[in-house]
């Protein structure tokens, strides 16, 4: 089929304003871009059903001169959602700034937090950082040195709490 | 055997019940479910023993051939008497080890009993997906058991290092069960077995197997969970660790060593990693000073041996194992248990600490003598004769190979000096008088054992001894599996006591003598082993790999996270370019010729549209950058009706309305101007970035719709739709009939989001209808009756402020609220043959209420809808749901449409299509969804406004911001 040059100009416009309002850290122009997109995807749906035509209705028009009904459905539920999805970006915008009087997207903290952190830091997985008591049992050959003392001549790799586990 | 596994699990059930009634009486009523099973088990010894075989199958997941298919014989019936015998005397212990005031008995219970059904299920499981599942259940209550409350960190790291290690295995296993499956055509273990098959794909796949089996029994290298697994309560420890759980792999080894012990690998691993084990175990446990560490690593050193007995894949051998196995499970588990005795009555287990304390529990003493000479071997126990028969078999055939028959031998001597060792130093450690230390010490006894405390340590001692003299009568069955294994030697030898004087007996008595000269210089002993001592080991390689782990992530995820919403779009969307939009400049067709435009009134609504969208970018005041979107949507409405498209421009003509209507309802509470927060750069950035998205998209839009060359599945629409889905209007069939499913999905997808809507905006109590006046409020007092009183055109207006009513709009909504509902039922009911239907039908019902809402403020709109929003969306998915059931009960496919035509008085010819309720479903959820938001972000924010509702949280309250 043969495209015409008026709709990809407009589905491209109407995408690159969407993508630059979504880019955007405030959250009423990423809900316009929303918008935006979800305009400009509609109308690529309707490109792919070809040139116009008739009105999809049985007595209307004559089967070859309809336009192509299944793009049509498609879009028509998108229109709905976007609604609903829209509403709801809406509700989170106010909610937003009625708890913390901000609109924006900000910088998700815990994530900053994990990429501060070096590579080389660790939880503390290594039992021999632990306090003896939290060490699992039996763990490794931690033998105490030579000289450390005679009255535990075998010092273990033992770690068990004394009292049997209750509680 | 079904109602036995269903027994366990009503019973764990049951248990925290049982025991908030009874306290730790409990345990003894529920050692009555495991004791049940073991009176079972013993009453099937002479079928099995006759040959003959139980067998069970129930219909579990028939689509992938998945049934519960149970099957009892000899190797079954020996494994389900030590799992049910041993569980049942292990509860009975229970009774008396916890203190009655002890915390979580209830969930400890309740635990040890699902895990002991599990346990009879892996071993009864007569299908490799089944016995997976058993296997994994053995895994996760383990993990409970020892994790306890999860109060203690070492109790924490030793749950989830058992876990992680025993997963992984499983896992592995998982993998090899469903390449046996494929490589043997079966996936029942009985018929594996007997028709292996082979190739690539079988030894893969037990070789994965056998990664299961070495980590649940904690072969070398993946010993050390075990030890650390003592943080359980002793008879946990005694029952898991000792007589069931860690005896699943040899179970498993026992069970495929008939078909796959002469698959290549199966040997060189089995036997490798069991001698290797036995040995590590022997030494380490010598070097232990707390008895239960003791018997844990002695126990990871009998498991290597006898992995080394069951997976030599040899008559005499596999009969060994079995012995020696039954053997293991008595003593091991009267040692833990005696431990446990000694703990609770000492309040230690450190051998240093302990003096004199036979003297002080002779019954105690016996019954813990009797079982460590069982493991040392001493005869007349049954550890003798297991070991006998295991020298006996390899010195005389036993392995075909005779020089890995002489290396198996030498190290198995070797071993069970060191386990005649270990087994001196625990009676040393636990009963002797040392010197150096008070006598006795501790000098007072916490407690004294009872007597119900020290029958289960009893019976199972007792049971090892009488086993020795007894063995004759073992025979039968342990023939009846081992007859299964080609018998390398002349002839078999049965189990006895006493075979005569031959070779076996002074290569035990020279593993005895062995172990008493290694416990009778056990101080230098010590100390070399001090010596030699190094700082690796496995299970320091353990937590360096998952050290490694977590650096890894951590790496990956500061990486990768930077915490920018932006960031990550904008990553997404450089993709998006750099590989389809590479794939669009080089490979794509480009269209060879184009149209300017369908009608010179869509270019210049698109330039209308692409003038608005440009302002949009820059307008930075609120509510003018959300009326140029309005304008670009109403633009795309007018596209929609020039492309031939009239549904879809009356839908995106009132949805574009109440889009600005809600956009206005919150942005009254947002500042006037959108704050800019981007640096100039970042703006040139985004603008590039959207700039290519854009031409990208609408070229894929273009070069898409060129090279399409096959027809439009649509093509055939026009037909059925009138045919079958009794409409005209094609689109609307689509929705309602053709593509139902999709719109299912949508409309639940609309539910939803309306549900969220109200979640977000009521910070409490989502639930209920729009508020209400009360009737003071109404009750005007110049309200004559029967006449609309004057200058009252809405119900509830005049709970408005004065300078906020408009009578204007006041009259015009009276009149036109009612004539806007009939039309938008006419486009609902005409919507299957002309433009309308259930989604335009509903939104302009919804523009109704907006207009009452607008007129007449929040307490109009709950006197228009007196409804709970949440109602209404329930309904019409009710009814759109119920619909496509309908279709189901006339006969036909779900959400099939039928035509209902008949001719009726007055109305003449009368056709229902069904898909009109379906209709009516989306008709009511789209009423719904716009009453829901109304009240959201209207009513509540209104009433947030006039009652200068301030967010007080009551302590405790969490509101997510």
């Amino acid at each position: 089929m043969t495209p015409t040059v008026v709709l990809p100009v407009l589905i491209g416009g109407l995408y690159a304003a969407g993508v630059y309002l979504l880019l955007d850290r405030s959250l009423t122009r990423v809900l316009l871009g929303f918008l935006l997109l979800g305009n400009a995807t509609n109308l690529l749906l309707l490109s792919a059903g070809g040139p116009s035509g008739g009105a999809p209705i049985v007595g209307i028009s004559e089967p070859e001169e309809m336009n192509d009904p299944l793009p049509q459905a498609l879009i028509l539920t998108a229109i709905v959602i976007t609604f609903g999805v829209a509403a709801f970006l809406l509700a989170m915008i106010h909610r937003s700034w009625r708890l913390v009087r901000e609109e924006v997207v900000g910088t998700d903290e815990e994530d900053r937090r994990v990429a501060a952190r070096k590579a080389t830091d660790r939880d503390e997985l290594d039992p021999d950082d632990l306090a003896p008591d939290d060490r699992p049992a039996a763990h490794a050959d931690s033998l105490h040195a030579p000289g450390d003392g005679d009255a535990e001549p075998l010092a273990d790799d033992v770690h068990l709490p004394r009292r049997r586990a209750r509680r | 055997m079904t109602f036995l596994l269903l027994l366990h699990l009503l019973a764990a059930v049951l248990a925290p019940v049982l025991v908030r009634w009874w306290g730790r009486q409990a345990f003894l009523v529920l050692a009555l479910v495991p004791g049940a099973a073991f009176g079972w088990v013993l009453t099937r010894i002479a079928e099995v023993a006759g040959g003959g075989e139980v067998r069970e199958s129930v219909p579990w997941i028939p689509v992938l051939d998945l049934d519960i298919a149970l099957r009892l014989d000899a190797l079954a019936l020996l494994f389900a008497a030590l799992v049910t015998g041993v569980g049942a005397l292990v509860l009975v212990y229970c009774a008396r080890y916890f203190e009655p005031d002890d915390d979580g008995l209830g969930r400890f219970a309740a635990q040890l009993v699902a895990f002991a059904g599990s346990m009879l299920g892996l071993v009864l499981a007569d299908d490799l997906l089944l016995l997976y599942v058993f296997w994994e259940l053995t895994t996760v209550f383990s993990f409970l058991l020892i994790g306890g409350s999860g109060g203690r960190l070492a109790a924490r790291r030793a749950a989830s290092q058992a876990l992680v290690l025993t997963t992984a295995g499983g896992l592995a296993m998982l993998v090899g069960l469903l390449l046996i499956g494929q490589a043997s055509g079966s996936y029942l273990l009985s018929e594996v077995v007997a028709d292996p098959g082979g190739g690539t794909v079988m030894v893969t796949g037990m070789l994965l197997v056998l990664v299961g089996a070495v980590t649940k029994s904690a072969m070398v290298p993946f010993h050390f969970w075990l030890p650390a697994a003592m943080e359980a309560p002793t008879p946990v420890s005694a029952y898991l660790h000792a007589a069931a759980m860690v005896k699943a792999g040899i179970y498993l080894a026992a069970r495929l060593a008939p078909g796959l012990a002469d698959v290549p690998g199966w040997r060189p691993v089995l036997l490798g990693l069991g001698l290797a084990t036995m040995l590590v175990g022997g030494y380490r446990a010598l070097r232990q000073t707390d008895l239960k560490l003791l018997l844990a690593f002695g126990t990871v050193s009998q498991l290597g041996f006898l992995m080394v007995l069951v997976g030599a894949g040899s008559r005499e051998l596999a009969a060994a194992g079995l012995v020696m196995t039954v053997a293991h499970a008595l003593f091991k588990s009267t040692l833990f248990l005696t431990v446990g005795v000694v703990d609770h009555a000492t309040g230690t287990r450190d051998l240093r600490r302990l003096s004199g304390l036979g003297r002080r529990l002779p019954v105690l003493a016996v019954v813990g003598t009797l079982a460590a000479a069982s493991m040392a071997g001493l005869p007349p126990l049954l550890g003798f004769v297991g070991k006998e028969a295991a020298f006996a078999a390899l010195w005389d055939a036993g392995l075909a190979d005779r020089t890995a028959a002489a290396v198996v031998l030498t190290g198995l001597v070797v071993g069970s000096g060191l386990t005649a060792a270990y087994s001196a130093r625990f009676l040393w450690g636990a009963f002797a008088r040392k010197p150096g230390l008070p006598d006795p010490a501790p000098s007072e006894l916490a407690h004294r054992p009872g007597a119900l405390f020290l029958t289960a340590p009893a019976v199972l001692a007792v049971a090892g001894l009488a086993g020795g003299p007894g063995s004759p009568l073992l025979e039968p069955l342990v023939a009846r599996y081992a007859d299964t294994l080609p018998l390398l030697a002349p002839e078999a030898e049965k189990l006895a006591l006493w075979h005569g004087w031959q070779p076996a007996l002074a290569l035990s008595a020279l593993s005895l003598l062995g172990g008493a000269a290694l416990f009778a210089v056990r101080t230098p002993v010590s100390a070399a082993q001090r010596r030699v001592a190094v700082g690796a080991s496995a299970d320091e390689g353990y937590w360096n790999v998952l050290q490694g782990l977590d650096r890894l992530s951590v790496l990956v995820t500061g990486t990768t996270q930077r915490g920018s919403l932006p960031a990550y779009l904008g990553t997404i969307l450089v993709v998006v370019l750099a590989l389809p939009g590479t794939v669009l400049l080089t490979r794509a067709p480009w269209p060879g010729e184009w149209r300017a435009w369908d009608t010179p009134v869509q270019a210049l609504v698109g330039a209308v549209v692409l003038i608005a969208a440009g302002l949009a970018l820059r307008i930075n005041q609120r509510l003018s950058a959300v009326l140029v979107v309005g304008v670009t949507g109403y633009g795309v409405a007018v596209i929609f009706a020039l492309q031939g498209a009239p549904d879809l421009a009356l839908t995106q003509f009132i949805v574009e309305t109440l889009t600005l209507v809600v956009f206005v309802l919150v942005l009254r509470k947002l500042p006037k101007d959108i704050s800019e927060r981007h640096l100039p750069r970042e703006r040139v950035v985004r603008g590039v970035l959207a700039l290519a998205v854009g031409g990208f998209m609408g070229a894929v839009g273009a070069v898409a719709l060129a090279s399409r060359t096959a027809a439009p599945v649509s093509v055939g629409f026009p037909e059925p739709a009138y045919d079958f889905g009794g409409g005209k209007n094609i689109v609307n069939v689509t929705l309602v009939d053709i593509r139902a499913w999709d719109t299912l999905g949508e409309i639940s997808l609309l539910v939803v989001a309306a549900t969220g809507v109200a979640s977000l905006v009521f910070l409490r109590g989502r639930t209920g209808g729009v508020e209400r006046a009360g009737g003071d409020v109404l009750a005007a007092p110049d309200a004559p009756g029967g006449r609309a009183p004057r200058g009252r055109w809405l119900a509830a207006s005049v709970t408005l402020d004065p300078e906020r009513r408009s009578v204007v709009l006041e009259v015009v909504t009276r009149i036109l609220f009612h004539t806007i509902l009939v039309f938008s039922l006419y486009l609902l009911f005409s919507g299957h043959n002309e433009p309308g239907g259930g989604f335009a039908g509903g939104l302009v019902a919804g523009l109704a209420l907006v207009l009452r809402y607008l007129a007449g403020g929040r307490y109009e709109l709950g006197e228009a809808a007196p409804i709970a929003p949440g109602l209404v969306l329930g309904a019409g998915l009710l009814v759109a749901g119920s619909t496509g059931v309908g279709g189901l009960l006339l006969g036909a496919e779900v959400l099939q449409t039928a035509i209902l035509e008949t001719t009726l008085p007055v109305l003449g010819d009368v056709k229902l299509v069904t898909s009109l309720f379906f209709d009516t479903g989306v008709y009511l959820i789209v009423v719904g969804l716009v009453l829901d938001v109304l009240r959201s972000l209207g009513a509540e924010l209104d009433r947030q406004e006039d009652e200068d509702d301030p967010i007080e949280l009551t302590p405790g309250e969490v509101v997510a911001r």
